[in-house]
């Protein structure tokens, strides 16, 4: 067994590892967590294809944006693992009676179909091995699938305005003033003109004046 | 030497992994939401498998949309997890019956 061999089954054990605490870990910052190993053992896998870029591209993305989303998520809401634990194993049986069926009759197929170990370049020819990963995947995005690269920024722009739209919310403390409500505002909304009654009678400086010539 | 047989059974093991994560953790929101991601990185795998050994790159374009929607998706899918608890207090599935459905 040579060292790509070994390198394969290393990543290969620790990535599935990685899924079934995904999936069994009674904390869900644990299950985040061990997701990222999980991300990292893909991405090392994919640089055993040879696919430089989508591999960094796996870690910057998922590992830098996605998983600590997931994990500013989780620290933030404050949830009851209990009872989110009651019947865990109940269908367990079950789940692990499709999953062995899926992954062995997959196996059996794959594992008899596609026996083939000769990497790429020596099938395609020496052509695709002179250039970068990068650069043969940049070519073949802007050119080919020019458009299909501006829908995936359409998707990403609505996936941004959706989850602000979603998750945003007007602070009760504020003290914004609407502008146009303030220009639309009529006179007598706000000036209350009283009408006060002038007094007739005022008594007080005469009586002083009379106290006066008194004296 | 590792054929191309390996890394579609490692992808077809991972996929019945995330679909047993999500038989087993069907009231948590989160984990099925992380089991999804899982299932993308085993699909991932083999579009990557197969345009490495076939040689064409179509395979790792498709990769890089795949990346680009499953972001989306986390992110929309978190933001209205938020938006749940903050109306629930509970991110339990069962208790999500709003809907009637």
């Amino acid at each position: 067994m040579d060292v790509k061999s070994a390198l394969f089954y290393l990543f290969a054990a620790v990535l599935l590892f990685a899924a079934f605490r995904v999936i069994t870990a009674r904390n869900p910052v644990h299950a985040a967590l061990f997701l990222v190993l999980a991300f990292f053992q893909a991405s090392a896998l994919w640089l055993l294809l040879k696919a430089e870029f989508l591999a960094i591209t796996l870690v910057l993305v998922y590992v830098g944006a996605v998983m600590v989303l997931f994990l500013f998520v989780v620290m933030m809401l404050d949830i009851n693992v209990d009872s989110l634990r009651k019947g865990f194993w109940k269908h367990f049986p079950l789940a692990a009676l499709i999953g062995t069926v899926i992954a062995l009759e997959m196996a059996a197929v794959l594992m008899g179909g596609f026996r083939s170990t000769e990497p790429a370049a020596a099938v395609a020819g020496q052509a695709v091995a002179e250039l970068s990963n990068t650069k043969e995947l940049g070519k073949v995005l802007y050119s080919q699938y020019l458009l299909p690269l501006q829908a995936a920024a359409v998707v990403l722009l609505v996936a941004i305005v959706a989850a602000i739209a979603l998750t945003m919310r007007e602070r009760k403390d504020s003290k914004y003033i609407n502008p146009a409500d303030q220009i639309r505002v009529k006179r007598n909304e706000r000036v209350r003109l009283v009408q006060v009654p002038a007094s007739a009678v005022q008594p007080a400086p005469q009586a002083a004046v009379a106290e006066e010539t008194k004296a | 030497m590792i054929s191309l047989g390996h890394y579609l059974s490692l992808g077809a093991m991972l996929f019945a992994l995330s679909v047993i994560g999500i038989f087993l953790n069907r009231k948590n929101l989160i984990v099925l939401l992380m089991a999804i991601e899982l299932m993308l990185l085993a699909v991932n795998m083999n579009f990557v498998a197969f345009s490495s050994y076939l040689g064409d790159m179509a395979g790792q374009v498709f990769v890089f949309f795949i990346l680009t929607v499953a972001a989306a998706e986390s992110a929309i899918g978190l933001a209205i997890l938020v938006l749940l608890f903050r109306n629930k207090s509970s991110i339990n599935v069962d208790e999500l019956n709003t809907l009637q459905g």
